[in-house]
């Protein structure tokens, strides 16, 4: 049995050459390749988004130890069979129709890449009409929008009902965020969830796609 | 356009550097005068939830209507010596310029209407939503989203505005980059190199625009950069040792809207107007304790110790228990205000301001920064430096050393994790040539296109290295 706690360790330091010895070490071992990427990669980023969720990591401590997750996966990836997936599921996320502000919706998409999720960023002043393009292409399983005017919150709105419209809003799951948003809103307007800040929104996507 | 150099500090008396107070004042046609010795209310509203569109526009216009005959119904009741009234135009009002004047037009019909029916005095400061981004954006100075900014600007100048402002934003994708990742060469980049570019050549243009219609260019802000460290810090999502250096960093950004010929009021959300006022004695507004409505903070009562208008950063229009909110929030201004003005005249404006001060120095880096002799010691540092890039250079380090001997005299609480980036940051400068040019060449090198384009800026390398 093979122990993982030294690529955790390394993931949680961010230290990307610890991680590489590891994961080689790993490899050599014969260790299966998905109980690499699930125990000791994602392991060690697990305990990340805990800590983050305490406020004991700061976001460039995260995304270094992101990086360094990543650099273990790629060295994995060649030994996967085919069909063998490390996408825990796909989210469409961008800022609405009207709105320019980016960088909480980013925090966000950073904080599901770094927990195994796809991300597919937008950007900001996406209107309803290219979050429907962007999850018909790529296969999006959660669309997450995110606004922080008063006057954009509806435009929340308006993309879900474009959803409703095109026939697809049984094949998605809809949250929102942003300074100006609340469950309540989100039950006002049928989202399927809110989540109050990067580390809700994670657990929030997570528990939606079981 | 001519740009002016600031190589001296316009104030080498401590005790001559005070909230109400400006080298240069802001003498307005209504006879207010800012920095003048009278610490004004400046309140600043938006709209409650509702979408903005060809339909809504009449309702938006009511609402506007609704808000202001409320704040200057209140500030008349009041006796207040005057008020400012900020609007930041939402996007569409940006986008569509036609809906940005419709609002000026409203805001100031009913500013008119209380100056003539009851002598309130009262300024327009219109402040046009910066739309240079997204994935339309061809151009930051030519171009729809370029021409609409500007339009925006005349517009709401012929209007009847009397300050223009604008919360810029060149440079900002590759400063999110450099919040996320605690990165402060990248930071400097792009405040130090590319945001101060940007504002030399956005702040001709409304410098110009200023001249042609009798308005008064009034200043900028770090809100998309300086602001964003300050939130993302307040999360605890980064040190506040880095939110504090951003902070000082975007003085020498926000300073050349003034090198271009702003003369203020410097906008309220820039924190850094501060280091602003020290080095060229524009008058600045500033928000604290009565922003909380728009955003939390560390600096509640320390950003008013060098005000000299006095501002809630934003709020809503919903009904609170005691009237609608702009409503309420000018009463609390002008409350404000009255007890920073009795102070004054009773001769207690100094120990009013280190009271201010002494409240939240201690308990955060980012007040810290703030403090009046603190931000003359490091302006002092800053006007050494012979271009931009050096500037802001000298910025960072100069608040490393202060901070650290802050911390060391017992002067600010930081904690082992803050000392700790501390060091980071201080390694990182290192790290930076002299070299303007060989630094740019490298930060480009190391760029994504989506974070920044230099030819959407029009970008000239060899002019750098020159």
């Amino acid at each position: 049995m093979f122990d993982f706690t030294g690529l955790s360790n390394a993931v949680i330091e961010g230290d990307n050459d610890q991680v590489q010895a590891k994961v080689k070490e790993a490899i050599s071992a014969n260790v299966d390749p998905l109980a690499i990427i699930n125990q000791g990669l994602i392991g060690g980023m697990n305990v990340v988004g805990q800590r983050f969720k305490v406020n004991d990591m700061f976001v460039p401590e995260v995304l270094m130890s992101a990086r360094s997750m990543n650099a273990g996966i790629e060295l994995v990836k060649p030994l996967l069979a085919g069909g063998e997936m490390t996408n825990r599921g796909t989210v469409i996320i961008g800022t609405v129709k009207g709105d320019l502000h980016d960088i909480g919706k980013s925090l966000v998409g950073m904080m599901l890449e770094c927990s195994g999720f796809k991300v597919i960023d937008l950007g900001v002043d996406i209107s309803p009409e290219e979050f429907i393009a962007a999850i018909k292409e790529n296969d999006g399983k959660i669309l997450a929008l995110s606004a922080l005017l008063t006057t954009t919150m509806l435009s929340m709105k308006s993309t879900i009902e474009e959803c409703v419209e095109q026939g697809m809003r049984n094949d998605i799951k809809v949250i929102i965020g942003g300074a100006p948003i609340s469950q309540e809103f989100s039950d006002q307007i049928g989202a399927d969830g809110y989540a109050g800040d990067a580390a809700a929104a994670v657990e929030l996507v997570a528990k939606l796609l079981q | 356009m001519a740009s002016l150099q600031f190589n001296e500090l316009a104030y080498t008396n401590l005790n001559e550097f005070i909230y109400g107070h400006a080298k240069k004042p802001v003498v307005c046609s209504n006879g207010m005068v800012i920095g003048g010795g009278t610490v004004y209310p400046e309140v600043n509203l938006t709209l409650p939830t509702m979408l903005i569109n060809e339909e809504t526009m009449p309702k938006v216009l009511s609402q506007y209507e609704e808000m202001i005959h409320g704040i200057c119904s209140k500030a008349h009741e009041l006796l207040s010596p005057g008020i400012i009234i900020e609007i930041e135009l939402l996007p569409p009002c940006t986008f569509n310029p036609e809906w940005g004047v419709d609002v000026t037009k409203v805001v100031k019909g009913v500013m008119n209407e209380y100056y003539t029916k009851f002598g309130l005095k009262s300024l327009l400061r219109m402040t046009v939503v910066d739309i240079r981004e997204g994935k339309t954006l061809t151009h930051m100075y030519k171009g729809e989203h370029w021409d609409n900014v500007i339009k925006t600007f005349r517009g709401c100048a012929e209007a009847g505005a009397d300050f223009l402002a604008i919360e810029s934003i060149g440079g900002k994708h590759l400063h999110d980059e450099a919040v996320m990742n605690c990165d402060l060469p990248r930071a400097l980049f792009s405040l130090g190199v590319v945001g101060c570019r940007d504002m030399a050549a956005l702040w001709d243009e409304i410098v110009k625009i200023s001249a042609e219609t009798n308005c008064i260019p009034s200043g900028d802000t770090a809100c998309g950069f300086a602001n964003t460290s300050m939130v993302m810090a307040h999360k605890n999502f980064i040190p506040k040792v880095f939110a504090a250096i951003d902070r000082v960093m975007c003085a020498v950004r926000t300073l050349v809207a003034v090198e271009r010929g702003a003369i203020g009021p410097d906008k309220d959300c820039g924190y850094e107007g501060v280091y602003l006022k020290a080095i060229t004695g524009t008058p600045i507004s500033m928000e604290g304790r009565t922003a909380a409505c728009a955003h939390s903070s560390s600096v509640g009562n320390i950003a008013a110790c060098l005000a000299d208008c006095w501002s809630n950063e934003s709020v809503e229009n919903v009904r609170l228990l005691g009237g609608m909110a702009p409503t309420v929030y000018i009463e609390q201004l002008i409350y404000d205000c009255r007890i920073m003005n009795v102070a004054s005249a009773r001769g207690s404006a100094l120990e009013m301001r280190d009271i201010l001060s002494e409240s939240d120095r201690m308990y955060d880096p980012q007040a810290y920064v703030l403090d009046p002799g603190v931000v003359l010691r490091i302006s002092q540092e800053i006007v050494k430096g012979k271009t931009h890039f050096e500037r802001t250079k000298i910025a960072a380090s100069a608040t490393i050393k202060e901070l650290r001997s802050a911390f060391q005299d017992g002067l600010v609480q930081l904690d082992a994790k803050e000392l700790k980036y501390l060091d980071i940051f201080e390694k990182q400068l290192k790290t930076i040539p002299n070299d303007e040019a060989e630094f740019t060449q490298f930060m480009i090198k190391n760029s994504t296109l989506d974070k920044f384009d230099p030819a959407k800026y029009d970008f000239n390398f060899d002019a750098v290295a020159k």
